[in-house]
């Protein structure tokens, strides 16, 4: 019963978008976030809701300072606080951890966004420029340097990490990795006008004796 | 005088014109409040069908239902109207129609006031409207992010009707804030001190101080960006020296407290109607009332949240990732007080509580997945999905339409004097309820499926499809339910059962009294000894109707009423109200021909309206005050006190001390922005400062100094009995120079069309002048004043009112004067 849940859960969660059908180290932390936070949700719906239905109960008068003091002062002040502080912490973490930090083996990569199409240059490679594909080697972590000509847009392969925004004039960097060679999807996540239902990209990535020859050939 | 007798001569004094004239010229809170409710319902139901155009449209994939421009507007226009049109109207009018009955007093501070915002948020509804009849409704979203919205990206007049349509009725929402918070704060019944007030009372007084610090960064953003788009102002182009997040914070800034704008009145209904309706009192009154305060003051810190995504440093957003968490610690103080009250009393399934059921269920689900999106790295997936939209409306409409809909079957006895009579409101209830879960629930699903929010349609290999088509046959049930309540409420209407008085044994004050309510409220105030004045006195209701408490001697017509110490509810002043009149509905019209003129560019009716407001407000302060001392009014138990002018801390000082807090916060928020900009944007320092001048400063501050100063001899000398004049013509020379200074910054500043520190500069040196000539405008008013012979050494409540406004206008010239020459002085 257990397998067969799970099995179909999991069945459920798969999608080219899909952030609970991780491809990447980041998107899989916050994939793990996600089924923690709904797990203690579903647990405090469940007491709260019966905490509701239990008033309907029939029963003795309460004394009044007594009962303020266990709804206010410990469900309502010292149970949130407790569980916020846990989670806070945990939140915390995680987010250091999908930073982008300096490493010897990071790939760095720009992404520019103009309405209906992102532009990617590649460190590695001066003057390669592709559009609509980004290309990246697996099992690397891979910075982009995103930013826009235009509008407001955001970069997200959901995937294989959170997103970004692409905002003219600033520069934001975003680490993504893929743990396999794949084609995985993404899409512009900021409102865009016109076109935006559409506005899409993919990246790439390699294994490593494909990545070589895309950075001498600039062709994959 | 009997009880009837005294009825007929109140209502003769209070009341309305009759017929349709009555609705143009009354300034009655009761008329005013259902008033705003009707129309706030309307707009709710006009939301509702382009939600319904929504879910029609994602219902399937591919769809062809609506092209994606026509879809942009309609999103755009549901999120707008459903914020600004729906949500805190209701408020307005659901705190105008209750306030000065829960208070135990006949009218609010300022009823003419009352009127004119309700005119202005007619009239700029109205713009919208016809924006969305005619296809050109805006479409850059309800959050309007430039450079989307800005003059190269959207040309068209679409992004100009909602700038200028909401901050025309923004004019409605300050209006209210202003209103409800002297009412609250003065206008009580004696004996009512702080402690003693009806929770919804402290809801209210919350809410709106919220009001005036949270829309005035909408209101400066609103502007900004309009003359962006009008006059090429760069605020928002980051290749000029703007900065596209610069729109964001502001946004937000007002954006997040908008949200607990919206709960709170809703919390302040739970707060009223759950312990009447578990036959008990409500469990930690004084909890309640800090958490809600908590909870306002933690609202402004955590606007950044909507912006996780934007490139803020992590251990910035760590700190607004806690107090964002940290907000849901008032919200569960609320919410267990809630239950605890439900525990010590005995809760019964009568209609307002099916509704407050559904509150429950509904708002703990959405503060839960409030909490999970405020975990930053979860919202870097979750953010722009649908998982944020199942999240607002799980907040939103439990937070707020159910509260409402409670509201609404439990003060509906009240408006009507009627009892329900056909059983509608229950099978209502279950389809909303059902319908609303159907709709929303599994949206969070697909939201971590990948479907972002905004788009227009998608592809079937998404595997969204299921989902969708269940959550738009959801939203059709809800639907069929809003419709059903609607039916009940008509059927309401024409099934002539009376309602006893009082139907649910409540203890507060809007139950003493007959139903539907008297024009006047109370043939006499009553004076207050606890929280539950009716509960402790049930015989009430008659004993005020026949006199027995204060101001029971209607005289000379007067509509009239008494306000109380801030704090211990003692009695203080002696109110005389202004009676009908079409001035606040001929001011929201000549408002309007301002703010039309802007949208259509017709630029030279802007002075003719802006010339017509302010003869208009001239006239309206004019018809207030008298030629003649009063003597101190007798109210009763053997109580008397002097009338309101002849006080120092009248209504309007209190009046134009919020408005002012308001307009401090949209200074405060310019002076961000500059700073912002300074700091953040990309494209700075600018080519030239302002090149700084010795003898322009001196001027301006020298100005503002000595109008501070001679205001106050004039003030004293009305007081002593001397000539006033000399000292206000002194005041007046004093702003002048103010306004000379500003406006050498306005002329010498760099051409703001190249740089978006000119534009600030333009922006900085106007809001002086402005300030300067409204504070010379106000002295001429008072001179006028004097020389008509309207004050006099007791009849000084007028000098302090100006004092404030020449204080202010002082202080912040001041400040713009450093600010502007500084650089360029450093340089």
């Amino acid at each position: 019963m257990v397998v067969l849940t799970t099995a179909l859960a999991l069945a459920g969660c798969e999608g080219a978008l899909s952030t609970v059908d991780p491809a990447g180290p980041a998107a899989r932390t916050i994939a793990q976030i996600w089924w923690v936070m709904l797990m203690g949700a579903v647990a405090i719906f469940a007491l709260v809701m019966a905490l509701v239905a239990l008033a309907f109960r029939a029963r003795a008068p309460v004394d009044e300072t007594r009962h303020e003091r266990l709804w206010v002062v410990k469900l309502g002040i010292a149970f949130p606080v407790v569980v916020l502080l846990a989670l806070l912490a945990y939140g915390l973490a995680a987010g250091e951890r999908l930073l982008p930090r300096q490493g010897a083996d990071v790939v760095r990569v720009g992404a520019e966004a103009r309405r209906s199409a992102w532009a990617f240059s590649y460190a590695d490679v001066a003057g390669l420029r592709t559009d609509h594909v980004l290309h990246i080697p697996a099992g690397r972590p891979v910075d982009v340097a995103i930013t826009s000509t235009d509008v407001i847009h955001s970069f997200w392969a959901p995937r294989l990490a959170g997103k970004i925004d692409a905002i003219p004039g600033h520069v934001n960097i975003l680490r993504i990795e893929a743990d396999a060679p794949g084609v995985y999807a993404g899409r512009s996540a900021e409102f865009s006008g016109v076109g935006y239902d559409d506005f899409a990209f993919t990246v790439v990535a390699h294994d490593p004796a494909s990545w070589e020859r895309f950075i001498r050939s600039g062709t994959p | 005088m009997n009880t009837l007798h005294r009825h007929r001569r109140l209502t003769e004094i209070w009341s309305s014109e009759t017929g349709a004239r009555g609705l143009f010229s009354t300034v009655n809170h009761t008329d005013l409040g259902r008033m705003f409710l009707a129309v706030s319902f309307f707009f709710f139901l006009v939301g509702g069908v382009l939600a319904m155009l929504i879910r029609a449209q994602l219902a399937t994939p591919h769809s062809a239902f609506a092209g994606p421009e026509i879809y942009n507007q309609i999103f755009t226009m549901h999120g707008t109207i459903m914020m600004f049109l729906f949500a805190i109207p209701t408020f307005e009018g659901l705190a105008m129609y209750l306030l000065p009955k829960m208070l135990g007093t006949r009218d609010l501070a300022f009823p003419r006031l009352s009127a004119y915002g309700f005119w202005c948020y007619v009239f700029g509804g109205m713009m919208l409207l016809v924006s969305m009849v005619l296809g050109i409704a805006p479409d850059g979203g309800w959050f309007m992010y430039p450079p989307l919205t800005g003059p190269i990206y959207s040309p068209g007049i679409n992004t100009d009707f909602w700038l200028i349509g909401i901050t025309f009725v923004e004019i409605s929402a300050i209006a209210a804030a202003v209103e409800i918070t002297v009412s609250i704060l003065k206008y009580r019944a004696p004996g009512m001190s702080l402690d003693k007030m009806p929770i919804f009372a402290w809801y209210a007084l919350v809410t709106a101080l919220m009001i005036l610090t949270g829309f005035p960064p909408l209101i400066l953003g609103s502007i900004l960006l309009e003359l962006e788009r009008a006059f090429g102002l760069p605020f928002f182009q980051a290749e000029f020296g703007g900065d596209s997040l610069l729109w964001q914070h502001l946004f937000w800034l007002f954006g997040h407290p908008e949200v607990y704008i919206i709960f709170l009145p809703a919390a302040g209904v739970i707060s009223t109607i759950l312990p009447v309706m578990c036959r008990t009192t409500l469990l930690g009154y004084a909890w309640i009332v800090a958490s809600a305060t908590g909870l306002a003051f933690l609202s402004f810190g955590i606007w950044v949240h909507h912006m996780f995504t934007t490139g803020i440093p992590h251990m910035g957003l760590a700190f607004f990732s806690a107090a964002s968490t940290l907000v849901a610690v008032p919200t569960g103080v609320q919410l267990f007080a809630w239950i605890g009250t439900m525990w010590k009393g005995r809760p019964s399934l009568r209609m307002p509580m099916l509704h407050l059921l559904g509150f429950f269920f509904t708002f703990v689900i959405g503060g839960l997945t409030g909490v999970m999106v405020a975990v930053v790295p979860f919202d870097w997936q979750a953010h722009d999905t649908a998982f944020i939209t199942a999240h607002l409306h799980y907040v939103l409409f439990g937070g707020f339409v159910f509260p409402i809909l409670a509201g609404l079957y439990y003060w509906m006895p009240h408006v009507s004097g009627r009892a329900r009579f056909f059983r509608l409101g229950e099978l209502a209830f279950a389809l909303v309820f059902i319908g609303f879960h159907v709709t929303f629930l599994a949206m969070h699903w697909v939201g971590l499926l990948g479907q972002r929010r905004r788009i227009s349609t998608y592809l079937p290999e998404d595997g969204w499809t299921t989902v969708n088509l269940i959550s738009s046959i959801g939203s059709f049930v809800l639907a069929i339910g809003i419709a059903m309540v609607i039916v009940d409420l008509v059927l309401h209407a024409f099934t002539a059962r009376r309602s006893r008085r009082d139907p649910w044994q409540a203890g507060t004050l809007e139950w003493a009294m007959m139903t539907p309510p008297p024009a006047y409220n109370f043939a006499s105030l009553p004076h207050v000894d606890s929280r539950q004045p009716l509960a402790d006195d049930p015989e009430l209701t008659l004993r005020l109707a026949r006199g027995e408490g204060y101001l029971s001697e209607p005289e000379q017509g007067w509509r009239e009423s008494l306000t109380v110490e801030v704090a211990t509810g003692k009695p203080d002043f002696h109110i005389i109200y202004p009676t009908n009149t079409r001035l606040p509905i001929l001011m929201a019209a000549v408002t309007g021909v301002f703010f039309v003129s802007l949208l259509l560019k017709f630029y030279w009716t802007v002075p003719l309206a802006v010339v017509g407001v302010t003869i208009l407000a001239w006239r309206w302060a004019w018809s207030l005050g008298r030629t003649t001392d009063l003597p101190p009014r007798s109210i009763g138990r053997g109580l008397t006190l002097p009338n309101a002018t002849q006080v120092s801390r009248s209504p309007s000082w209190w009046g134009s001390a919020l408005l002012l807090t308001a307009n401090a916060t949209f200074f405060g928020s310019l002076l961000f922005g500059f700073a912002f900009l300074w700091t953040v944007a990309p494209s700075w320092p600018p080519p030239a400062w302002l090149t700084s001048s010795a003898p322009e400063l001196a001027l301006g501050v020298i100005g503002a100094g000595l109008g501070v100063v001679s205001i106050r001899r004039a003030a004293r000398a009305n007081r002593k009995g001397q000539d006033a004049r000399p000292w206000l013509g002194l005041t007046f020379v004093a702003a002048l120079g103010v306004a000379a200074a500003a406006g050498g910054v306005i002329l010498r500043a760099p051409t703001p069309g190249d740089h978006a520190y000119g534009a600030t500069l333009l922006v900085l040196g106007s809001y002086a002048l402005f300030h300067a000539l409204l504070a010379a405008l106000m002295i001429a008013f008072l001179t006028a004043r004097v020389v008509k012979g309207f004050t006099s050494p007791s009849r000084q409540a007028e000098f302090p009112v100006v004092t404030l406004w020449v204080d202010y206008q002082a202080g912040a010239s001041t400040l713009i004067l450093v600010v502007a020459h500084l650089p360029g002085l450093l340089a």
